[in-house]
């Protein structure tokens, strides 16, 4: 069961061309399956996108990529609250073969490497441990890639790729210390079921200093809001790392080995790095720039229910409501500007569901005279970061963060 | 179309779910079979497009190619090199101008 694929395992160039031409024939012979489309106004064009529900366990989800799937969460589900749905939550995977069917019996999760006492774990070995929540934002590093100006390529996302939720399962820190970490280990590496259509091409992996792993909030997690996950959002376990980007929270996670030394497999050494600056930010072509590897997220806001380019009547209340999330701190606080940034006022919080995760908060808003009005939104982190007027560069699009605008029209 | 209409199923199911006071999270996890979707769509014509449709959809679906922003000839060389050379595609050296030749006449500086 363990490498089954809609599409296969490891392909030979034959193989890749026989597959490609299978491909061709089945979409001849399948029904269009996106329903309708839609604009993330993305600077510069290529920004129209289907809205599909074609995907299993997932409702209405801008389409990125079909294979391997990147979809979008659109963007008023996060109008609807805190929580990002299931179905809703965003999907990205970096590999073709990705397994179509998981058994529950004969699932394993091995732990190996620089240990005591190497072992495999079943699912209900898993959920016998001590069960932990937490809730946690799930942020792709490369989330509103599509904004950066000039353009970077990469999946051209608009804001959503992010989701929420309540993630339920076990401390990472409890089944490390089961099979007991020697002394001496350096980094602990997670490995999902996916794998790459080509057998020599990097398998993808990624992981974490031992003092983080065995924090006590880095955590597996076999449910997201009370439910199973979804298999595309990384059934049946998922690494969950609270505060970092989602590039670590690795998805149908079967092996976790202990490292005496640093890794250097590619997905932790060449992708997924960051210039060593501050906000990541670099000019296109700069030279000489220290390259890191991605780690916390940054604070961010957003407004979501007033889109940008909206009517709205003058001389009326439209109170603006939205998210906001401290990236790897909680949120101190939330101010608007509906002035362009010229004035700027406390919003109102909402419930605070843990530091991680996203925070409601409303303001009020009567634009007194017909007219423009540029919105804004910035929070500030409990760690005293806040979010910037200027746009953060660097050439993978990452960690963009600056202060949204939405502009509206009073009528 | 039964899947389109399973598919629907699915999400109500999971909608109504949702709605629900937060449910307590499960204490038994059940296999799961899914199947995933194909491509419908396909390459725009272009220099090569029949080297390019035989190197570049195998991996991913062409949609991948089809969003991209207008990216220069240096930055889609580097990016088919990055393909070729890291993420081991099995082109061959010939296919290598090809290819660029095409994503930079579709997806190139306008």
């Amino acid at each position: 069961m363990r490498r089954t694929s809609s599409i296969g395992g490891p392909l030979t160039r034959r193989g890749l061309l026989r597959q490609a031409g299978a491909a061709t024939l089945a979409t001849v012979a399948s029904p269009a399956w996106a329903q309708t489309m839609t604009s993330l106004r993305l600077p510069g064009g290529a920004d129209t996108r289907p809205v599909t529900s074609a995907f299993p366990q997932k409702g209405a989800m801008i389409l990125q990529r079909t294979r391997p799937p990147l979809l979008e969460t659109p963007f008023e589900v996060y109008d609807q609250g805190v929580f990002t749905p299931n179905d809703r939550f965003f999907v990205r995977w970096h590999w073709a073969v990705i397994p179509t069917s998981v058994d529950a019996e004969s699932f394993r999760l091995k732990i190996h490497g620089h240990v005591n006492r190497a072992s495999s774990l079943t699912l209900n070995d898993v959920l016998a441990l001590p069960r932990f929540e937490i809730v946690a934002v799930n942020q792709c590093s490369g989330n509103s890639r599509g904004f950066f100006q000039p353009r970077v390529a990469g999946g051209e996302w608009a804001n959503g790729a992010m989701g929420n939720a309540r993630w339920t399962g076990v401390r990472l820190k409890d089944v490390l210390d089961r099979a007991g970490v020697k002394a001496g280990a350096v980094q602990v590496r997670f490995n999902g079921l996916d794998m790459p259509l080509v057998p020599d091409a990097p398998d993808f992996m990624k992981s974490l200093a031992v003092d983080h792993a065995r924090n006590g909030e880095v955590m597996i997690a076999y449910a997201m809001n009370g439910e199973p996950l979804p298999l595309l959002n990384g059934f049946p376990l998922r690494l969950v790392v609270p505060g970092w980007y989602a590039t670590y929270w690795v998805k149908m996670l079967d092996d976790i080995e202990v490292l005496d030394g640093p890794d250097t497999n590619f997905w932790m050494k060449t992708a997924y790095t960051i210039p060593d600056t501050p906000r990541a930010d670099m000019k296109p072509g700069q030279a000489g720039v220290t390259m890191v590897p991605i780690n916390r997220m940054n604070p961010r806001s957003f407004i979501t229910n007033v889109k940008d380019g909206a009517t709205i009547p003058a001389g009326k209340p439209t109170p603006v409501r939205g998210i906001a999330f401290g990236g790897d701190a909680g949120v101190k606080r939330v101010d608007v500007s509906t002035d362009g940034g010229k004035t700027w006022r406390a919003a109102r919080l909402g419930k605070d569901e843990g530091k991680y995760g996203f925070r409601r908060w409303d303001a009020p808003f009567t634009p007194a005279v017909k007219g423009d009005y540029t919105l804004m939104v910035r929070c500030t982190a409990s760690n005293g970061e806040m979010q910037p007027a200027e746009p953060n560069w660097n050439p993978a699009g990452f960690m963009r963060n600056v202060i949204e605008l939405t502009s509206v029209s009073a009528t | 179309m039964m899947r389109m209409i399973l598919g629907f199923a699915l999400v109500s199911a999971v909608a109504v779910t949702a709605a629900a006071a937060p449910a307590r999270a499960p204490t038994v996890l059940k296999s799961v079979d899914v199947t995933l979707p194909d491509s419908s769509r396909t390459l725009p014509d272009g220099p090569n497009l029949s080297v390019v449709d035989g190197n570049c959809v195998s991996c991913h679906s062409a949609g991948m190619i089809l969003n991209q922003p207008a990216l220069s000839k240096a930055t889609w060389e580097a990016e088919v090199a990055k393909m070729r050379n890291v993420f081991k595609a099995p082109i061959d050296e010939k296919d290598v101008a090809p290819i660029v030749d095409y994503l930079t006449a579709v997806k190139g500086p306008k």
